[in-house]
């Protein structure tokens, strides 16, 4: 029984991992750019929820609809401004400059911020209790997971099911055909990393509820988000949530075992699905 | 009378490869030209800079008069200008009836719906729901064509459409071109068979090394003197 709770758990866990993936995903899927400034911006989103609720008072589940568009809009300005214009056949450029944002941003986040742990005021959420018959799961796993399906439902509908997404399969098939349709590609691309900053923000909403963050936990996140991705399989959303569950998983296990495994174990899958099946459990039929 | 489209002394090229050494061609409203010329000729190129794929001077292009050279590829695009493009270019990740919305991206009205398209190639209505890169050659032509009429052009471009094609099947594909025609779309096909441009075109246009040869209307046009544009050789 306490293992039917163990892999419970970390399937949960796997959730926020899909979470911190999702945009990641999202954004190589379009326009085959890796952000390495992913985990500084999930950080950045939950520090920008922190200064919304303790600003206007309110809980952070309200909080993160005002974060919300501003991420928005921060994902749009970054890329139209910055990304866009590193864009192209050499991979090597875009790399450069979301190292350097990194790098930034972790600055100044410790400037403003300070490098002490903060924590999201969750109240009650944070220790409420779900009883799934022989189980009881945290309230706030359970939406985290909850929330991963429903983001990475989305995203699929809004993908293949949309006249946007079907501009953004056409822009990341070939971005010279579809801007003789008329489309931008400029623009799409601002588009999708808007969108990626939406989910970010959702992902820093549970980060930032279920843990403390500080200014310098991002790039552990990208990790995180990198391997979920990859397990995956490049660019598949759903694959990306399985990606997440596999070190949810593995993390939880391993800490059942010895508390000290609990970060390997998780990588260690990751390196022994990477030997199994180098392309990813789910990988694209195309590229 | 102004001319639909205009080219005059239009120079682009790739980098510090200067491929077009001032074309200058007029599509007239409900026109048909053809450009005809041997591989590496240009037209291609042409059809690049006319797109703004390839940057060139705003006065080297002109819509209704409108100077357009030079303009962003999707901005050329909304002002009705479509292309066919040389090999097809339909969207891997996009099935066939997907091929055909984006075309209407650019959100142009007029005749073209999909509805209309299905009617104009029917097995396309058949095929709807596969991707479009695994219908056999003419089809997938039918599907490019079918794409650019989706955007409602003033001006369609295309380049090369017979490539590739078996007779049967090119004769189908021309065959719709009069009713593209009567729909309101002025056009230039782009063609290595010269036969093929004599038939449907009002007017030729031959061209060598990025240089308009020979211009005029097929009936004014004497073979020789096609022959001689389409080769470059003097006649003796
Ligand atoms: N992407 C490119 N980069 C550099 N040079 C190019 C490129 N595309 C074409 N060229 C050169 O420009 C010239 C004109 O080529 P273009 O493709 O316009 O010819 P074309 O008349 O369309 O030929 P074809 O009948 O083979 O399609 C050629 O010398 C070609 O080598
Ligand atoms: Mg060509």
């Amino acid at each position: 029984m306490i293992w039917v709770d163990t892999i419970l758990q970390g399937v949960l866990l796997g959730g926020l991992y899909a979470l911190f993936a999702a945009g990641l995903s999202l954004v190589f899927g379009i326009m085959r750019l890796v952000n390495l400034a992913h985990g500084d911006l999930i950080v950045l989103a939950a520090y920008l929820i922190l200064g919304v609720t303790t600003l206007l008072g309110l809980h952070p589940f309200l909080a993160v609809f005002l974060a919300v568009p501003l991420m928005f809009g921060i994902g749009y300005a970054l890329q139209l401004g910055v990304l866009n214009r590193v864009l192209g056949d050499d991979i090597l450029p875009p790399l450069l400059v979301t190292f350097g944002l990194s790098i930034v941003l972790q600055n100044v986040l410790l400037e403003t911020a300070s490098a002490d742990s903060r924590r999201l005021p969750a109240g009650e959420t944070a220790v409420e209790a779900l009883n799934l018959g022989p189980v009881t799961v945290g309230l706030l796993p359970f939406l985290t997971f909850a929330s991963a399906i429903a983001v990475i439902a989305a995203l699929q509908y809004l993908f293949y099911r949309t006249a946007m997404g079907r501009a953004f399969r056409a822009v990341s098939d070939d971005p010279v055909t579809a801007s003789l349709m008329g489309i931008r590609p400029a623009s799409v691309f601002a588009l999708a990393t808007g969108i990626a900053m939406v989910v970010v923000t959702i992902a820093a909403l549970y980060l930032g509820m279920r843990a403390t963050f500080d200014p310098a936990i991002g790039p552990s996140r990208l990790i995180y988000a990198f391997e979920a991705v990859i397990i995956g399989g490049l660019g598949s959303l759903w694959g990306t949530l399985a990606g997440g569950v596999v070190i949810g998983v593995a993390q939880t296990v391993g800490a059942a075992i010895n508390p000290e495994w609990q970060i390997l174990a998780g990588h260690v899958a990751f390196l022994v699905v990477l030997l199994i099946r180098p392309r990813g459990l789910f990988p694209r039929a195309v590229d | 009378m102004t001319a639909l489209l205009e080219t005059s002394g239009l120079k682009a090229g790739y980098g510090d490869f200067q491929a077009l050494w001032g074309v200058d061609i007029t599509l007239a409203e409900g026109g048909c030209a053809a450009i005809i010329g041997a591989n590496g000729a240009g037209k291609t190129t042409l059809m690049r800079a006319i797109t703004g794929v390839l940057p060139c001077a705003p006065g080297m292009v002109r819509l209704d008069g409108a100077k357009i050279g030079g303009q962003s590829v999707d901005a050329i695009a909304k002002l009705g200008i479509a292309m066919v493009p040389e090999g097809r270019k339909l969207f891997p990740s996009l099935s066939v009836e997907e091929n055909l919305r984006i075309g209407a991206y650019a959100g142009r009205s007029g005749p073209w719906t999909l509805e209309a398209v299905f009617e104009l190639f029917p097995i396309l209505r058949e095929k709807r729901a596969v991707p479009g890169t695994s219908l056999s050659g003419g089809q997938q032509q039918m599907v490019a064509i079918g794409r650019a009429l989706m955007a409602n052009p003033r001006v369609l471009l295309c380049d090369e459409i017979s490539l590739g094609l078996a007779p049967v099947v090119i004769r189908d594909i021309y065959k719709a071109l009069p009713r593209i025609r009567e729909a309101g779309a002025s056009v230039i096909v782009v063609e290595q068979d010269i036969a093929q441009a004599m038939a449907v075109a009002d007017e030729v246009h031959c061209m060598i090394e990025g240089r308009i040869t020979l211009s005029g209307a097929p009936g004014d046009l004497s073979r020789d003197d096609i022959h001689a544009a389409y080769f470059g050789v003097a006649e003796t």
